[in-house]
């Protein structure tokens, strides 16, 4: 019953969806304030219905109900509770019922929060977020049933994938999806200001909340995946250039840049065109990554869909969705007209610059990722892309950006003085070239791009630094006033500190173990010990330990330096015995500044000792730190009081005795 | 991501964990050669990983095929040029520049000096996001805006 109860509210949700994508457009053209209010209620009914179908598939799920096709395929008795929820998008029907579960979601957040907002563009939104929702809907309705049913029900199910048992890809998809979904609304109010015929700081301010919502979840979803693969599997790489990896990488970049532009169209009235086909472009790459994951066209056979109906329905949505709105761009994108006018070197200049940069690196991901797909499709041949073309192209592409994001904030507006600029990063250059030698000191000349890197990465975090402390005058005025001024900071001003100082560390956790890394590879027997950079680690037994839903060989290791006592760690290999599948589970050890990383595997071919790996990872660590950094930095400057939704509202008292003078036109 | 798990365990079989000891050369040199190289060739069963991650079992074929050649005397280019000769383009990880790649190699390049030649012409002649005056604000618009953007601007008032 429950199951049905789903599916017929995902039924009604894409009625719904199809009013909400009518009505409201129509009644914002008409100037009809009934019309324009059932964008409204038809959210809020979406948000409703598809809540309904979430919770019961979660249910299914819960319950291990195995009349659900979905919960046999992909559920087991003995599977832990976490992974039997995050079970529920850890497929391809029910990813999909979360990705337009947080797109009604943001709808009904903008249907609530919105309430400043003009009542025609907020009609116009809710409208375009209404068609997405219409083409998802559809989608499932017609091709990706969640609540298919079986009869007979099987005793029990297949089980999940082992490697998604994990809590790092357990938590993977829902972050991701609230960035990808998140950026589905700044296309929404993109396409609603194209409608409407007007950009202007106020709907730049609109925006900024949730591209930030969405560039933090993003920036957390993408540093969760890359940490599961570091732990997973099994040698500590962290990004491969894969296809799905680029595909939520591409949408990272744009939001940046759309991060970035927009903040121009805010303060100074300008970009507004091209901040309006960054908001384009970000979502359409979002489709686009959903559409390279769930359509199986990067490997015919791997992928999740590998129904070819489903991989058209997605192309052809993509298609509606980027063809339309750049339809409407090319229509309307004209009538945008601005005004500020600022020499090259100032603010502006800068964030135009860090656009340039960030649309050049996105467009690189993009060739390098559909480049094979082209040449096979016109019949140019099979090629391979993977890390040694995109550090040769991406990675140069990143220095110039990490160089000058040390210099932006410090800019002003309009016109800004280079020189004074530099001088007030004296420090951050003088942090730069310490990091540079402390490199050297501790890893020697080699490679020299590496401890160059390394310097960029102590510029970029010192730039930061100084940029705070800049405005707070930090030891130019007492102590005091300068604690005062930090508490009356705004938000705004820390957030971007932060993210830039997070991207700071994380380039040197990137350098770090990409340059430095120890490896160590052999067959070790109990009671042997080897050397990794001045750690020993010895094997002190290997045993079998029961796990929920699996067998684990558990080993454990000893390791010391100089003859003390470091750590002990405990790297398993786990068995699934429903699926047959082997998981490598490493154990690391940090100190913050490194991690030492083990994995024993299979006995080796003579019998009598375990095929062992171990490694070094210099500032690893970093990587996530710095991830964690940037998201806090995003969060931080979304509770910038001005941007906080409510307090126009608020004011509204005041505001509409209009005695207030325009502020100075910026 | 998912791709991935889906190709690492589909492949997997036995478990293989990427390069295994009784692969390894007894030479360090020599294997760091290897592994130098094999980190760039192509897993030809797998979705973009490189021979050296790769646990599918042809990877471990092709891992030792090459450390074959190095044995047998092979520079690095000959050895590369043996997989090559046999597998195609398609196992080197880093596509080679000719006609048919020059969009994929210098697209990005061509599209930065563009994009930055644009923008410095502009610039110069002064267009640079000035297009035209907005359509005016009405009384009551204005005193909305101003209220939206009545606080402390960290960007005004800097040196």
């Amino acid at each position: 019953m429950i199951p049905e109860l789903g599916h017929y509210a995902l039924v009604l949700a894409l009625v719904v969806a199809l009013v909400q994508s009518v009505i409201p457009l129509w009644g914002a053209a008409r100037r009809d304030a009934a019309m324009m209010e059932v964008g409204r209620t038809a959210a809020y009914c979406q948000f409703a219905a598809l809540a309904l179908a979430f919770g019961a598939l979660t249910y299914a799920h819960v319950v291990s109900d195995f009349s659900v096709l979905n919960v046999v395929e992909n559920s087991h008795t003995d599977k832990p509770m976490l992974y039997k929820v995050a079970g529920v998008w850890g497929n391809h029907e029910g990813s999909l019922v979360l990705w337009v579960f947080i797109l009604a979601l943001f709808g009904a957040l903008v249907a609530a929060f919105g309430r400043n907002l003009p009542a025609s563009l907020r009609a116009r939104v809710l409208a375009v977020q209404g068609m997405i929702g219409v083409g998802f809907l559809w989608f499932m309705v017609a091709t990706s049933n969640p609540f298919t049913r079986v009869d007979p029900a099987p005793l029990n199910g297949h089980d999940l994938n082992p490697l998604l048992q994990d809590p790092g890809l357990a938590f993977h998809p829902p972050f991701l999806y609230l960035g990808y979904v998140g950026f589905s609304l700044c296309f929404s109010f993109a396409a609603g200001a194209l409608i409407e015929g007007r950009v202007d700081a106020a709907w730049a301010r609109w925006v900024r909340p949730w591209a930030l919502i969405a560039w933090s979840s993003l920036t957390l979803g993408i540093a969760m995946g890359s940490w599961w693969s570091y732990y997973t599997l099994g040698w500590g790489g962290w990004w491969f250039w894969d296809p799905v990896e680029n595909a939520s990488l591409m949408p990272w970049l744009a939001g940046t840049a759309l991060l970035h532009s927009a903040i121009v169209v805010e303060k100074r009235d300008t970009l507004k065109s091209w901040t309006i086909l960054l908001a384009i472009v970000t979502f359409t790459l979002s489709l686009m990554g959903t559409f390279l994951v769930r359509s199986g066209v990067l490997t015919s056979v791997h992928a999740f869909a590998s129904d070819p109906a489903r991989g058209v329905f997605i192309l052809a949505l993509l298609v509606v969705a980027t063809g339309g709105s750049l339809l409407l761009y090319a229509l309307r994108a004209p009538i945008l007209k601005a005004g500020g006018l600022f020499a090259p070197i100032s603010r502006e200049g800068g964030l135009v610059l860090n656009n340039l940069l960030l649309s050049t690196a996105c467009a690189t991901v993009f060739l390098g990722t559909l480049y094979p797909l082209f040449m096979d499709a016109v019949g140019g041949g099979k090629i391979s892309i993977g890390p040694p073309f995109f550090n040769a192209t991406f990675v140069p592409l990143m220095v110039p950006v990490v160089a000058v994001m040390a210099m932006g904030p410090l800019l002003s507006w309009k016109r800004a003085d280079l020189a004074g600029v530099l001088e007030r990063l004296k420090i951050a250059a003088l942090v730069g070239v310490l990091a540079a030698l402390a490199a050297l000191w501790l890893a020697g000349t080699k490679p020299v791009l590496a401890v160059l890197a390394l310097g960029l990465a102590g510029w970029a975090v010192m730039g930061a630094v100084v940029d705070v402390a800049d405005r707070i005058r930090l030891f130019r005025m007492p102590l005091a006033d300068s604690l005062s001024r930090a508490r009356h900071l705004p938000r705004g001003a820390w957030g971007t500190a932060i993210a830039h100082a997070g991207l700071g560390v994380a380039v040197a956790g990137m350098v770090g173990t990409s340059a430095w890394t120890t490896e160590a590879i052999q067959v070790l027997h109990i009671g042997q010990s080897v050397d990794v950079a001045g750690y020993s680690f010895r094997l002190d037994s290997v045993a079998e330990a029961p796990g929920p839903n699996y067998t684990a060989r558990r080993a454990v290791l000893t390791v010391t330096r100089h003859g003390d006592f470091v750590a002990t760690l405990a790297p398993e290999q786990r068995f699934y015995p429903v699926t047959r599948m082997t998981t490598t589970g490493a154990a690391i050890h940090t100190n913050f500044f490194s991690d030492l990383y083990a994995v024993v595997g299979e006995p080796a071919p003579d019998g009598t000792g375990y095929n062992t790996r171990f490694y070094r990872h210099p500032l690893v660590p970093w990587i996530w730190v710095g991830s964690i950094l940037m998201m806090a930095g995003g969060l931080v400057s979304l509770s910038d009081r001005r941007l906080r939704v409510g307090v126009p509202l608020k004011r509204a008292v005041p505001r509409a005795a209009a005695a207030i003078p325009p502020a100075p036109a910026e | 991501m998912a791709a991935l798990v889906l190709t690492a365990t589909l492949l997997s079989g036995p478990l293989a964990r990427a390069v295994q000891p009784d692969e390894m050369l007894p030479d360090p040199a020599m294997e760091a050669r290897a592994r130098a190289i094999s980190k760039d060739l192509r897993c030809l069963v797998c979705q973009n990983q490189s021979i050296d991650d790769s646990d599918a079992p042809l990877a471990r074929d092709l891992r030792l095929l090459l450390r074959e050649r190095l044995v047998k005397g092979d520079s690095d280019a000959q050895a590369v040029a043996f997989l090559t000769d046999r597998y195609g383009d398609y196992v080197l990880l880093r596509p080679p520049v000719r006609p048919s790649t020059y969009l994929l190699w210098f697209g990005p390049f061509a599209l930065l000096v563009v994009g930055g030649g644009i923008l410095l012409w502009r610039g110069r002649h002064g267009t640079v996001g000035a297009e035209a005056v907005a359509p005016p604000l009405s009384a009551e618009e204005k005193a909305h805006l101003a209220l939206l953007m009545d606080d402390k601007d960290e960007g005004k008032g800097r040196p």
